[in-house]
C-alpha cells in the first residue's frame, strides 16, 4: 500500500474549480513531483494534503489512516511535514531556536515547561544545521539569513520532526543556480527515511531528483509516471509546448 | 557555533537591572514615609497585575483587555471569605485568590481560545473587554457583594496567625509574592514552553504545522496569567481593605495594558517599571495644585509619546531586541555525544 493515497480530491474556491477529482499515490521513500502550468492546481493539492484547507470531495489517507479532515497538528504528529512556498522561518528567533522549536514539538507540555528535552535535542539540532551548512550561523537571528539560507533552514526545520513524508512547495524559488544545485544535493540523502512530494517550476531540478511525476492541468491529472515516461508523453509535451 | 557549545548567552543588562531593582525595592520602606510605603505596596500589587498582562500580550500574542476581571473576582472572593466566613489568614486567602483567578481565566480562555475556529486578535481583545465590562456591571448591581459601594474588609489580615497592617511588613509580604510571580513567570517564558510562546507570537500558523496545538498553549498561559492576576487581587483587597466594581472593570484593565506598553512588553521587568513610572507620575502630578485639573491629560500625553516613540517601551531604550527576546531552556543541561551532561 502506498504511503499517501489521494483519491478523487476536488476543491472549489468561490465557484472556481481548483481541483476536479485528483488521484495521486506516493510510495514510501520515493520522491514525487507535482508539475503543471500556473493555475493547474499543484499548490492547492499540496495544501489539501497538508491540511491548509480541506477538500470538498474525495479522501486523503496517510500510512493507511484517513486524514482528510484532520487538522494540521494531527497530520504533523502522524509524520507529515510541510515547507511553505513563502519562507516561514521565525525571523526574530535564532537559527538554533528555529530548529529546536521544530524538533521539540514531539515533547509533552510538562516536559517543555521543565526544559527536559533541550539537552537531548542539542545534537539533533546541530546535526540538522550542519547538514544544511548553517551550523556557523546558529546564533544569528533567522531573519538575518539570505533568502536561500532561509529556505534551507525551513527544510531543516521540516525534517527535524523525522517525518515520513515531506511536502515542499517551490523550495528553490528565488534561489541562484548554485543554491538550487546545492538544494538538490541536500535533499537526496533524506530518501533513506522519508518520502517527498514537491511542487516546483524548475523542471530540470525536479527531473533530477524525482522518481515519479504527476502532471496537473486545469485541476485534473493529465499524466502520471516515471520521469522518462512523462518526458515522452505527447499529452504533456502538448501542454508544455503550447501553453507554458 | 561548535557542537559542544550551547547558543551564546547574550543576557548582559537584564541581570544587572534585576539586581538593582531588587535592591531598590528592598530599600524602599527605609527611605520613604509610612504613607509612601503604602503607596509603594499598591504599586507592587499593580506590578503583579501588569506582569499577568505581559504574559498574555508581550509573550504570547493574546490581546487581553480584561485582565482586571481575574484581579477583581479574586479580590471579591477574598473579601467574601473575610466578611462571610471570617477567614483573614493570608496563607489561605492567597491560594484561594490564585485558584479563583485561574478558574475564571480558564473559563474565559476556554470560551474565547478553544473554539473550533482560530480566534483573531480582535475577537479575543473584544471578548476579554466585554467579559471585564460585564463583570463590573454585574457586581455594581448585586447587593450581596455591596453593589456599587463595593465591599470593605474591617479586619486586618493575618499571616500565620499574626496580624499584619498596611505598612512595612505588608510591603515586604507583597514584595515576596511579586518576586515569586516574577520568578514563576520567568521560569515559564525562558523554558522550552516559552520558546513555543515566542514562536507562536511570530507565526502561529507555522507552529501548527510542526504539530503544536497552539490554542492549548494559549489557553494555558492565559490561565496562568489569570492566576497571577488573582494573586494580585487577593493582596489588593486586604491591603486596601476594600474591593469595588472598578477593580474588575475596563478602567483597571486598560491600565494593565498601559503599564505593560509604557514599561516595555516582552520583558517581565517592563511592566514593573511601567507601573512605577505611571503611578509615580500620577502621584506627583496630582499633587501639584496648578496641574490638578489637567494631570490625567498630561500623563496621557507622556504615555502616548513613549508608546509612539518607542513601541518597545521604556526598557526598549536600553535593551537590544536580541536581549529582549533572550534564549530558551535555561537550566537545561545538554548531553554531549558519547558523554555526560555538559555545562548548562
Amino acid at each position: 500500500m502506498a504511503l499517501l493515497e489521494v483519491r478523487g480530491v476536488a476543491k472549489t474556491f468561490r465557484g472556481l474549480k481548483a481541483l476536479g477529482g485528483v488521484d495521486v499515490s506516493v510510495e514510501a521513500n520515493s520522491f514525487h513531483g507535482l508539475i503543471g502550468p500556473n493555475g493547474s492546481g499543484k499548490s492547492t493539492l499540496l495544501k489539501a494534503i497538508a491540511g491548509v484547507h480541506y477538500p470538498d470531495e474525495g479522501t486523503i489517507s496517510f500510512g493507511g489512516q484517513d486524514i482528510t479532515r484532520e487538522p494540521p497538528p494531527m497530520r504533523a504528529r502522524a509524520g507529515l511535514s510541510l515547507k511553505f512556498q513563502i519562507t516561514a522561518v521565525l525571523p526574530q528567533l535564532s537559527v538554533y531556536d528555529n530548529v529546536l522549536l521544530a524538533s521539540q514539538s514531539r515533547g509533552s507540555i510538562w516536559g517543555l515547561l521543565r526544559s527536559r528535552s533541550r539537552g537531548e535535542l542539542h545534537d539533533e539540532t546541530m546535526d540538522a544545521l550542519e547538514r544544511f551548512g548553517l551550523a556557523d550561523r546558529a546564533d544569528d537571528l533567522a531573519g538575518e539569513l539570505s533568502h536561500g539560507q532561509q529556505q534551507w533552514l525551513e527544510i531543516a526545520m521540516a525534517l527535524t520532526n523525522k517525518p515520513r513524508l515531506l511536502l515542499l512547495d517551490e523550495p528553490t524559488g528565488g534561489m541562484s543556480p548554485e543554491e538550487r544545485r546545492a538544494t538538490g544535493e541536500l535533499l537526496m540523502p533524506i530518501k533513506a527515511h522519508c518520502a517527498l512530494v514537491i511542487v516546483e517550476h524548475d523542471l530540470d531540478f525536479i527531473k533530477d531528483i524525482c522518481d515519479r511525476l504527476t502532471v496537473l492541468d486545469n485541476g485534473r491529472v493529465l499524466d502520471d509516471g516515471t520521469v522518462a515516461e512523462i518526458e515522452a508523453s505527447p499529452k504533456v509535451q502538448e501542454v508544455y509546448t503550447t501553453r507554458v | 557555533m561548535a557542537r559542544d557549545e550551547t547558543p551564546r548567552r547574550q543576557l548582559r543588562i537584564i541581570p544587572i537591572i534585576e539586581i538593582a531593582l531588587l535592591a531598590g525595592l528592598v530599600a524602599v520602606p527605609h527611605v520613604t514615609s509610612d504613607f509612601q510605603t503604602i503607596i509603594a505596596s499598591r504599586m507592587l500589587i499593580l506590578a503583579i497585575l501588569a506582569i499577568s498582562f505581559d504574559l498574555c500580550w508581550g509573550y504570547s500574542g493574546i490581546m487581553t483587555f480584561g485582565q482586571a476581571l481575574y484581579f477583581g473576582v479574586a479580590g471579591y472572593v477574598a473579601a467574601l471569605l473575610a466578611n462571610k466566613a471570617g477567614v483573614v489568614e493570608l496563607l489561605l486567602i492567597i491560594p484561594a485568590s490564585m485558584a479563583t483567578g485561574l478558574i475564571a481565566a480558564l473559563l474565559v480562555g476556554w470560551f474565547l481560545l478553544l473554539g473550533k475556529r482560530t480566534p483573531t486578535v480582535i475577537f479575543v481583545a473584544l471578548g476579554t473587554l466585554t467579559a471585564s465590562y460585564a463583570a463590573e456591571r454585574l457586581v455594581a448591581g448585586w447587593q450581596w457583594v455591596g453593589a456599587a459601594n463595593g465591599m470593605s474588609i474591617w479586619e486586618f489580615a493575618k499571616v500565620a496567625g499574626l496580624e499584619i497592617e498596611p505598612g512595612v511588613w505588608f510591603y515586604y509580604f507583597i514584595l515576596l509574592f511579586l518576586i515569586l510571580a516574577y520568578l514563576g513567570s520567568r521560569w515559564i517564558v525562558r523554558s522550552q514552553f516559552g520558546l513555543v510562546l515566542a514562536g507562536m507570537r511570530q507565526n502561529e500558523e507555522r507552529l501548527a504545522y510542526f504539530g503544536y496545538r497552539v490554542q492549548v498553549f494559549k489557553a494555558l498561559i492565559f490561565a496562568f496569567a489569570g492566576m497571577i492576576a488573582g494573586l494580585a487581587g487577593g493582596l489588593y483587597a486586604f491591603h486596601e481593605g476594600f474591593i469595588g466594581p472598578a477593580s474588575m472593570g475596563i478602567g483597571l484593565s486598560t491600565y494593565a495594558v498601559l503599564y505593560g506598553l509604557f514599561g516595555g512588553i516582552g520583558t517581565l521587568l517592563g511592566p514593573i517599571f511601567g507601573v512605577a513610572a505611571i503611578e509615580t507620575m500620577a502621584f506627583i502630578l496630582s499633587d501639584i495644585n496648578a496641574l490638578k485639573p489637567y494631570w490625567p491629560v498630561i500623563l496621557g500625553f507622556i504615555m502616548l509619546i513613549v508608546v509612539v516613540w518607542r513601541p518597545t517601551g521604556l526598557l526598549g531604550v536600553i535593551l537590544s531586541e536580541r536581549e529582549r527576546i533572550g534564549s530558551f531552556g535555561i537550566g537545561a543541561r545538554k548531553k554531549r555525544k558519547g558523554g555526560g551532561d555538559g555545562a548548562p
